[in-house]
């Protein structure tokens, strides 16, 4: 009988999912109305929990099938199948003792990793599991690697560097000299974003490879070359999160230099666009392919954002506002979150052919979860545009009469927020249900 | 193993040779301008910022959470400064919850808050905008621009 640890990862990722959105939207309302439960629940306590359960849902949904694929889709036998076990318990256990953590305010760490500096250590054994696990399964089994396989390895691989390297201000060396720590925190949860990228992006190639069944989308020289391109800026395009912070000038230069090469990727996705959708197969995989084509659009919507904010002159004016905000949601829901739908959808296909994923309500919770999420994405732009105008160009007022000014953004956000957590909820139910009951059959 | 496998792990190679050679570099750097090291006292308010989550709310340089100001250049603002911001921390205006924070905690943060300050502005609108798009800060102890 096949594993069923990477079954139990996508069950767990969808729960984190739940808890994460309704985290999320929880502490959004804080925005509007700032006294609500401020002493129990305070957004200070709230936002922990909401960002830890969505980067959860992305690392076990990404996990989960990346061991899925490699199980099931691709019939190889896994170098441990006691290693996937214990990875998934550890992950579940140190998930559990963060929640603990931050239920009880034993909050040490910093933003993305708020909980005790010493759960980072089980975190750490279990990305090692995972790597041995990949590495081996994969040294036995294949020859001549399509991309994904490389972008899954380096993936791994980063993950457990940046991880470790999130935690370097618990050494005086650098926590002592304020600019450099704060400099390295933020190298550090930018190429740590840069390394799930690998996992979810990865899982998208091998999305199309498989839908498409065309295997050269992941081995001809173009994928290779877009593969390298994303490892540089993963390694040395992060400094544009920090333009602003008075690093010596060579590593913003750098990472201004680096950033731009993004522009070869927008330009790629323009010329390919039509090409792409019209090769796709897409019968055996309705709700994937959707999911797919709507991961295009976010893709193409967020990297001119993402190309327009590292130049430093308009960084200048986006840095500290909520465009930055509108960016890591529009790339973590529009982009990776879409992804993983995708996989999930393909996933559920391959354990039961007959399953039918383009059900009534679930192709209506697509349509409203891409409206709600453009909307969602707009109000921030425009609350991020008029802070940037107070910051910069007005330079009159409180921050709180700023704050207020921007009250019918936020209610557009919360409630376009609410439209995201009700539409994925709708599409992720199903998903949930055939899972369960693979576990317990 | 393939010729093309072969390219890529050489490929591959290159790349983490000179992403270590560039760690190496980056974290051996200091900033810009020569700042002092955090003493005792502000690194127990920087433990307190993180213990309390402030981040969460707050930014440093324009990076954190989105429901409160900035507090880079507190320390210094016309109109804040220490007695500000020790009178702000238990207060509990607005989202802010009311902390218990004691005179030692408070000295501490104010303590943080000092360092950080010194060792630049943001937002600063000591800056030039150029064809390249290139932006030139002037920083705080900084005679020439770059």
């Amino acid at each position: 009988m096949k594993s069923k640890s990477p079954i139990y990862f996508l069950l767990f990722a969808l729960v984190a999912l739940f808890l994460g959105m309704f985290f999320g939207m929880t502490a959004s309302f804080q925005y509007l109305m700032p006294e609500f439960l401020k002493q129990q629940i305070p957004f200070s306590k709230l936002r922990p929990f909401h960002v830890t359960s969505v980067i959860s849902w992305i690392v076990l949904c990404a996990t989960g099938s990346i061991y899925f694929f490699l199980v099931y889709v691709e019939k190889f036998k896994l170098f441990s199948p006691f290693l996937a076990k214990l990875h998934f318990i550890i992950f579940l256990l140190t998930g559990v003792a963060i929640y603990f953590s931050f239920s009880f305010d034993y909050t040490k760490g910093r933003e993305y990793f708020a909980f005790m500096p010493i759960l980072i250590v089980p975190i750490l054994i279990g990305w090692i599991l995972f790597g041995i696990n990949y590495f081996k399964t994969l040294y036995k089994n294949v020859k001549g690697w399509p991309v994904y396989y490389w972008m899954w390895g380096t993936g791994i691989a980063f993950m457990c560097y940046h991880l470790l390297e999130a935690h370097f201000w618990l050494f005086d060396f650098f926590r002592l000299n304020f600019i450099k720590d704060f400099a390295v925190q933020w190298k550090s949860t930018g190429s740590f974003t840069g390394s799930w990228n690998m996992l979810v992006y990865g899982i998208s190639i091998y999305l199309m490879s498989k839908i498409k069944k065309d295997s050269n989308v992941a081995t001809n020289k173009t994928a290779f070359f877009f593969y390298f391109l994303g490892l540089s800026n993963l390694m040395f395009g992060w400094a544009h999160h920090t333009y602003l912070l008075p690093t010596q000038p060579w590593i913003r230069y750098v990472a201004y230099a680096i950033s731009m090469t993004e522009w070869i990727v927008l330009a790629s996705i323009i010329y390919n666009w039509k090409r792409s959708v019209l090769k796709v197969e897409k019968e055996n995989h309705p709700m994937a392919y959707r999911f797919l084509l709507a991961t295009d659009f976010w893709i193409f919507i967020n990297i001119i954002l993402a190309l327009l904010f590292s130049i430093p002159a308009i960084n200048f004016f986006t840095h500290g506002t909520h465009i930055t905000v509108a960016h890591s949601m529009g790339t973590t829901i529009g982009i990776n979150t879409t992804i993983l739908f995708s996989a999930l959808f393909f996933i559920v296909h391959q354990i039961y052919p007959d399953f039918e994923t383009d059900r009534k309500w679930v192709k209506r919770g697509f349509v409203s979860f891409n409206i709600s999420l453009f909307i969602f994405f707009i109000s921030l732009i425009i609350a991020g545009a008029k802070r940037s105008y107070w910051m910069y160009v007005s330079k009159t007022g409180s921050f709180s009469e700023m704050q207020d000014s921007l009250v019918p953004y936020y209610i557009s956000f919360f409630i376009f927020g609410i439209g995201i957590f009700v539409s994925l909820s709708i599409i992720a139910f199903p998903l949930f249900k055939a899972f369960f009951q693979k576990i317990k059959s | 193993m393939s010729a093309s496998s072969r390219l890529y792990i050489f490929v591959i190679a290159i790349l983490l040779a000179l992403f270590c050679i560039y760690n190496v570099v980056v974290y051996n750097t200091d900033g810009y301008v020569a700042v002092e090291k955090l003493s005792p006292t502000a690194v127990k308010g920087q433990q307190l910022f993180q213990n309390n989550r402030c981040w969460s709310c707050h930014q440093l340089y324009g990076l954190g959470g989105y429901l409160g100001p900035d507090l880079t250049n507190i320390y210094s603002t016309e109109g804040k400064g220490p007695l500000y911001i020790k009178a702000f921390l238990n207060s509990g205006v607005k989202s802010m919850p009311q902390y218990n924070f004691s005179e030692e905690e408070k000295d501490a943060l104010v303590q943080y808050f000092k360092q950080v300050d010194q060792t630049g502005i943001y937002p600063n609108y000591n800056a030039e905008i150029e064809a390249t798009g290139w932006v030139k800060i002037k920083y705080r102890n900084e005679t020439s621009r770059d």
